[in-house]
């Protein structure tokens, strides 16, 4: 299981610095908001793996508030990029 | 046991699509193909670490709450990724070079840059 745990981890890991690459180069607006609402995700996967480790569900608040705030921030963004383009 | 071994299985599988997703995120070409990587594999991958974590949890209210995360994650992903695509072609953002067909060029007022 603590195999199961760390790689699992490890995998997020590099993948949360992958969001990270492309939140500094992207070159338009829209790919930094795709790739904050992906390393929002990794968050909540975290979360996902802790609570696997542990067997206490003392964090998932975390994941939902995470998953809405996620999708707020979304969609916020769309709607700035529509009215003033960018 | 058993209930550990498929946890862990469904654990690294969950987190290695995760992984996809972010590897796609960096090498796709345009916002629209990296928008779509973004969210399939992720999703998938959140829901896998949740069955684990369902799996493992003692209390029965901490399964009913990872089924709220996903179910919030299966409604607003597609949603979010929909309206961040469209804000971005009335934007003009460009497509990449690999795009053969463009079905809104000349349907919306505001065509992609070439």
């Amino acid at each position: 299981m603590i195999v199961a745990v760390v790689a699992a981890m490890a995998l997020l890991s590099a993948g949360a610095l992958l969001c990270v690459v492309r939140l500094v180069i992207g070159p338009s607006l829209a790919d930094r908001i795709v790739a904050t609402d992906l390393l929002l995700v990794f968050l909540a996967c975290g979360v996902g793996v802790y609570t696997v480790s542990t067997g206490r569900g003392i964090y998932l608040e975390l994941m939902v508030v995470v998953g809405v705030l996620g999708f707020l921030g979304t969609v916020m963004v769309a709607r700035f990029i529509e009215r003033r383009g960018a | 046991m058993v209930l550990d071994v498929v946890a862990g299985v469904l654990l690294v599988l969950g987190a290695f699509l995760c992984l996809v997703a972010g590897i796609g995120l960096v090498r796709l070409p345009d916002v629209y193909a990296r928008m779509h990587a973004a969210t399939k594999p992720a999703t998938l991958g959140l829901l896998l670490i949740a069955l684990a974590g369902m799996l493992q949890v003692d209390d029965p209210a901490d399964i009913t709450e990872l089924m709220l995360v996903v179910a919030v994650q299966f409604l607003t992903a597609p949603t979010g990724a929909h309206m961040v695509g469209r804000a971005a072609y009335r934007a003009g953002d460009l497509l990449g070079h690999e795009t053969v067909c463009d079905e809104l060029a000349g349907v919306t007022d505001v065509s992609a840059a070439e």
